[in-house]
């Protein structure tokens, strides 16, 4: 990050012009609305918003202390778990089988990338029209199977079909990755192997496994980062939060109480939290990136 | 230990033959070099025996067994790959004991093993680091010290040392021969320098395009080579080649083999290299072709437009027919 | 593979096969339940084939008709609004960037530290994170209902000038100091040489941030309140007023295949630019 070109050029005023449009941009739909942010995460303002009074941190003891809160803290972090655990297992199936197939990988690969293109929300409204109650393709077949299906009545419905519309749009980008990955081991590693007595079973765990932990470590981070939220068209489309609240994932939360519950404070605050895991993660990931080892 | 049998074995890539008919017979703990030009098909015959390139004709016999049809974890052979294919997670011991980790060895076993291969290889103090912390050199030992702790029956080189640099080359060759002299173990090793060829090897296969242009000895191939390609392959600087006035003969000779004398062929003279010990003369005979011929450095240098005359040694001149390129065994 | 394992090879192509069956699923049934009628789509089972009325309900969708209890606003107009800021953020974030990245890589300047970090600091947070006061600033500009309320706040996150300064870190230090010694100033250097050897990476990025762009959800549904400034996505959205049976799901259907189309068809198209920068961007 701190490498520079050898050689730089001088000029006065022509850098500032070249940044000019950049900083403008980030300051006014950046830096300030961030900082407006954190601003009103300190303040309330009361029913009629006629006057705002500063609390400190009276926003974020009440977030803490509010069970709903927590609750949708939960949510989101098992809905994250499941998106980014089965999302990141069946992507690496697919991305192994076809570094295997030598021919025909390209149509596979692009036949698996074009959900890239959909829109979470447009993903949401997919799943939703397949799953509803009565007249989805789907819930008919797992009628037809004997298992009940509601996802606007049961809360685990509900958030199975979040988890498979947000894995089904995701998992082009974490194939995309894996492959990549899987392609850049050289193969006379696996070559070596297989001299040194291993089968394709132990290779793929002894070998090529280890070699993909920092594509797999940064497609965590990632999906992690898109369960938090990306996935706030998925939500709103699919399930708008509910049953009840049981589906409201932080972001939706943010939202909820922003715009329809009118808790700006509350709002501000939970987006403040949410800045921090951000913060947190992408942390976690450039300094893991740094220490990645270089494989001579 | 075993021998390693090559019996008319073909290579086709597609419609493509780039292999064709290879017939050669290795026997039990020699040294053979594989040695020719880029793209003469080396390599590819080398992983053919590995089991890592399908065989599109004929058989290879490891031992008694025919392995065709082997998976290459199942031949008992070692591979040492020109970029020593060194496992990167794991530490120098790691990597020397993954094939007999695989083979379930005891622990204690594996240890010993791993210990024995590091001492004769002096990488005693490395054993716990990562390849990348190693120099080029020692991460060649630690791709030699994987191949010798497996004791297979054949030990595979693929152009080991073409990532050395000269000086680290010249070692790593002496280490490999004092190693086979130690361990004995029947080895197949592919280069394109004829240096490594002539003094690693017990014979030597030399190929071209696909084709085996001679095997034998290395004195054997250098004092009486087979086809013109060998003759001018082998022995640097390379030997001459002239074409004979009648054009159905060509004769060589070896710039060692010419002495500037009183009356001879005349040379004129182009360039002189100063090598120190010796000096190497350009030049070009009166129907034009050119001609490299050695002189000794006591001798007084010849200057570039000097008119030399040179004699040969009548038993030094190897006689070729022009139109297959083969060793005529009169003149 | 280094083996020569047919049964393997059979198991492997099945099972790719099986994942893009699966991922196209969705898809297929979308195209299903577009050409057939909302009565038929609505009773369960739906047909699984397709059914004769696709072209009616595609004009129906773009244009807009007045059955089902959805909004019912022409999909024609939605799609350009979608059209236009997706361009305006792609072709806007990646002339920016350019030009910042050109500033930071190769000229030296006070505070240049404090601009790098300032930059950075915007990769770490989306749109999401801070959606309340970034309406009150666009409000406050008289920006609401407007393409540049939808797509300028969408351009403040440095994605794309960290990935031109990787690509400019590469080119060789030669290419300037010939170029100086010809005489070309700074911009001519910038407009002969850098961006021409970029095409690949400005290319790749176009993919991305028209995709992204495209696929606003949260943003526009807060910056558009007016029906005729809905991008396609929150239109769809819209038309499902709750109660499944009450909608017109084909229509439904038609618009979400539309509103597929025009990104897929850019990834599918600079598919090769679109890996390679997806890929190299985040190294």
């Amino acid at each position: 990050m701190s490498t520079e070109k050898r050689v730089q050029l001088r000029a006065r005023v022509l850098p500032w012009l070249l940044l000019a449009p950049q900083m403008a941009v980030i300051g006014v739909f950046f830096f300030w609305p961030a900082g407006q942010a954190l601003l009103q995460s300190l303040q309330q303002q009361d029913a009629f918003g006629t006057s705002t009074e500063w609390v400190g941190l009276a926003n974020f003891r009440q977030l803490l202390a509010d069970p709903s809160y927590l609750e949708s803290f939960r949510i989101t972090a098992v809905f994250a778990l499941l998106v980014a655990g089965l999302g990141l297992a069946l992507a690496l199936l697919l991305a192994v089988m076809a570094d295997r197939v030598v021919r025909g990988a390209g149509v596979y690969q692009t036949l698996l990338v074009w959900p890239y293109a959909v829109a979470p929300a447009i993903a949401g409204v997919l799943w939703l029209f397949m799953f509803a109650p009565s007249i989805g393709v789907l819930s008919y077949a797992l009628e037809r199977l004997g298992v009940a299906w509601n996802p606007l009545l049961d809360s685990g419905d509900a958030t199975t079909l979040i988890v498979l519309a947000a894995v089904w749009k995701q998992l082009s980008y974490n194939f995309l990755f894996f492959l990549a990955g899987l392609q850049a081991i050289p193969r006379s590693l696996i070559e070596a192997a297989a001299i040194d007595g291993a089968r394709p079973w132990r290779r793929f765990w002894t070998i090529v496994f280890p070699l993909l932990s920092p594509t797999s470590f940064f497609l965590l981070v990632i999906n992690i980062v898109y369960a938090f939220f990306d996935t706030f068209g998925i939500v709103d489309a699919a399930t708008r939060g509910g049953p009840g609240k049981d589906t409201a994932v932080l972001v939706y939360k943010v939202y909820y109480d922003g715009f329809k519950a009118m808790d700006l404070g509350g709002s501000a605050a939970q987006s403040v939290v949410l800045m921090g895991v951000v913060i947190a993660l992408t942390v976690v990931q450039f300094r893991y990136v740094e220490r990645r080892v270089q494989y001579g | 230990m075993a021998s390693v049998s090559l019996r008319q074995v073909i290579k086709r890539y597609r419609d493509q033959e780039v292999i064709h008919g290879i017939e050669a017979e290795i026997a039990d703990g020699e040294f053979v070099v594989i040695v020719g030009p880029s793209g003469c098909g080396k390599s590819t015959l080398l992983r053919m025996v590995a089991g890592l390139e399908e065989i599109s004709g004929g058989e290879i016999a490891i031992g008694a067994r025919v392995v065709n049809d082997v998976e290459p974890s199942d031949r008992d052979i070692a591979m040492v790959f020109q970029n020593y294919a060194l496992y990167p997670h794991m530490s120098v011991f790691e990597n020397m004991a993954y094939g007999l980790k695989i083979a379930k060895l005891p622990k204690d076993e594996i240890r010993t093993r791993v210990d024995k291969a590091a001492a004769i290889l002096e990488l005693g103090g490395l054993l716990q680091r990562r390849p990348r912390e190693l120099s080029g050199g020692q991460r060649q030992r630690v791709a030699m010290g994987r191949a010798i702790v497996r004791s297979p029956q054949v030990f595979l080189f693929d152009e080991p040392l073409s990532n050395l640099d000269a000086k680290l080359r010249g070692q790593t060759r002496l280490e490999i021969q004092k190693l086979h002299r130690e361990l004995g173990v029947t080895s197949l090793y592919v280069t394109h320098d004829q240096v490594e060829a002539m003094t690693l090897a017990q014979r030597m296969i030399v190929m071209n395009a696909g084709r085996i242009e001679q095997i034998g000895t290395p004195d054997e191939v250098y004092a009486r080579p087979a086809t013109t390609f060998v003759a001018g392959f082998i022995g640097s600087p390379p030997m001459n080649l002239l074409r004979h006035q009648d054009g159905k003969k060509i004769v060589g000779i070896r710039p060692e083999h010419l002495f500037i004398a009183a009356d001879g062929w005349p040379l004129q003279v182009e360039t002189v290299e100063m090598l120190g010990a010796e000096r190497l003369v350009h030049g070009r005979l009166g129907d034009g072709q050119a001609l490299t011929l050695r002189v000794d450095a006591t001798q007084a240098a010849p200057r570039p437009g000097d008119a030399l005359k040179l004699a040969v040694s009548p038993d030094h001149q190897h006689w070729f027919d022009a139109e297959t390129q083969r060793r005529m065994e009169s003149a | 593979m280094v083996e020569r394992r047919p049964a393997l090879t059979l198991l492997s192509h099945l099972v790719l096969i099986l994942g893009v069956l699966i991922v196209a699923f969705p898809l297929y049934i979308a195209f299903v339940a577009s050409s057939h009628t909302a009565q038929e789509v609505v009773q369960a089972p739906m047909p699984l084939l397709p059914g004769p009325h696709l072209l009616d309900n595609y004009r129906a969708a773009l244009f807009g008709n007045d059955s089902g209890s959805g909004s019912h606003a022409p999909v024609a107009r939605m799609m350009w609004v979608s059209l236009v800021s997706a361009l305006a953020i792609a072709l806007g974030k990646i002339a920016i960037s350019l030009l910042s990245a050109f500033a930071i890589v190769y000229f030296r300047f006070p505070f240049k530290r404090l601009v790098f970090w300032s930059i950075f600091v915007t990769l770490m947070l989306p749109v999401e994170v801070r959606i309340g006061p970034t309406y009150q600033v666009v409000s406050d500009l008289g920006l609401l209902n407007s393409y540049a309320g939808l797509s300028v706040p969408l351009i403040a996150s440095a994605t794309a000038t960290f990935l031109f300064r990787q690509f400019f870190m590469t080119v060789p230090d030669e290419l300037l100091e010939a170029a100086r010694i010809d005489g070309a100033s700074p911009m001519r250097f910038f407009f002969d040489m850098l961006l021409p050897l970029s095409r690949t990476s400005i290319a790749a990025l176009f993919v991305i941030q028209f995709i992204y762009g495209w696929n606003q959800y949260l943003w526009p549904l807060l910056a558009t309140t007016s029906e005729d400034m809905y991008p396609v996505v929150i239109g769809i959205k819209r038309m499902i007023a709750g109660g499944e049976a009450a909608n017109e799901w084909n229509i439904i259907m038609a618009t979400a295949l539309l509103a597929m189309l025009p990104p897929a068809l850019v990834v599918v198209g600079m598919q090769r630019w679109f890996v390679k920068g997806l890929v190299d961007s985040e190294k």
